[in-house]
């Protein structure tokens, strides 16, 4: 209620003082997730434009997402697309009204951190 | 908003540490939130300790214990010590519940013990509730009919009636509502989960005839649709409630009636 007329009176703590549940973080990092791909998927832009602008810069921008720090992004993104694509089924699954049992949403946040790793590496092996 | 650092006047400082008690054995420690109004200082919190060995084995029974032995200034609501009338409901170790129902023995280490989350303080334990009251009567949690009143009682099927099994119950302490991230950044205009659970109570009650009022008055980007379904409500409720699932169950209604 931070926008609340508070008078002066104090608000209590919260984020700070609130045990971390397995659904908050697993629905905080599916947020996090959707905002980093904008990242990664920037660099891919930016990779197709000079793909289309020419081979100098290609070569360039190429060198660029292919040194280690540009695998790292990428992967990292290919984890965040994942994991974010599996938390947007246990979304679908909620909005039909399932999986609202507390174990039951507990076991799908294990099934989207273990999944999202696993479906990264396939990926990757794949690939 | 998203704010996660605390006001200037909400930071708390290191209190006061009570003395132990003389001759006890089986002593644990208490860190609890203290705010004094009339002091104008920040919040703070207190370190106190308490001989279990004398003690009931409940939270609520360490607060009145440390109310009636050590401080009396120690301020909270209680009132039914069974967890019926929702009065005391704080943050004990990092999860919302009822201090009367809660066990010390669930707690490992010392006993951490806060207001509500998010809310204004009025004085130690006690959060004013004004704002959630009265998100709570915007929902009209009550009986609303459009045909004549029957003579006798209005009825109501054993099946019909099963449905409102696991949301009747609410007791209205608030710490769904107060454990819900969303209601911490939004609670202005999210009504948060108990204010909507009770919402669902009456919309699927089949004696009630202002559905489509029910459902208009909800149809609001911030009122439902900022739940995000986190689910800290449904862990952390004390009657074992599932309000996540009450407001799924909204959101259907409002697709279902547009099909």
């Amino acid at each position: 209620m931070s926008d609340m007329k508070r008078g002066n009176r104090p608000l209590s703590p919260h984020l700070t003082i609130y045990r971390p549940q397995m659904s908050s973080i697993t629905s905080i990092f599916v947020r996090i997730t959707g905002v980093g791909l904008t990242l990664g998927f920037l660099l891919i832009i930016w990779w197709l434009l000079a793909a289309a602008t020419g081979p100098g810069y290609f070569a360039f921008v190429d060198g660029l997402l292919t040194s280690w720090l540009g695998v790292l992004i990428m992967v990292a993104s290919l984890w965040a697309l994942w994991y974010h694509a599996l938390g947007g089924v246990r979304h679908l699954i909620w909005d039909m009204g399932y999986g609202f049992e507390l174990k039951t949403a507990d076991m799908m946040g294990y099934v989207m951190i273990g999944g999202s790793f696993i479906l990264t590496l396939l990926t990757l092996v794949i690939i | 908003m998203v704010e996660l650092t605390l006001p200037k006047n909400s930071r708390m400082t290191v209190g006061k540490t009570w003395p132990k008690p003389q001759g006890a054995t089986n002593v644990r420690s208490f860190k609890i939130y203290r705010y004094d109004p009339d002091s104008g200082d920040n919040p703070r919190v207190d370190t106190y300790h308490v001989d279990m060995d004398t003690c009931g084995p409940m939270i609520l029974d360490a607060l009145i214990k440390i109310k009636n032995e050590i401080d009396p200034t120690l301020t909270f609501r209680r009132s039914c010590r069974e967890g019926i009338c929702g009065s005391c409901a704080m943050n004990i170790d990092g999860i919302n519940t009822l201090a009367c129902i809660y066990g010390l023995d669930e707690v490992k280490g010392d006993v951490k013990i806060y207001p509500l989350p998010h809310m204004p303080v009025i004085k130690d334990l006690i959060p004013d509730l004004t704002h959630f009251y009265a998100q709570h009567a915007s929902i009209m949690p009550w009986l609303e009919t459009k045909t004549n009143t029957p003579e006798k009682e209005w009825r109501q099927s054993i099946e019909d009636r099963a449905k409102l099994d696991g949301l009747y119950e609410c007791v209205m302490c608030a710490c769904c509502s107060t454990s819900c991230p969303s209601y911490w950044w939004n609670g202005d205009r999210y009504l948060g989960p108990a204010a909507l659970l009770h919402a669902y109570r009456w919309l699927i009650d089949s004696r009630d005839e202002a559905t489509g009022e029910r459902l208009d008055g909800l149809q609001d980007p911030f009122k439902l649709y900022r739940c995000h379904t986190i689910m800290n409500c449904a862990k952390t409720c004390p009657k074992e409630l599932n309000p996540a699932k009450a407001i799924a169950e909204i959101k259907k209604m409002m697709v279902e009636r547009t099909l």
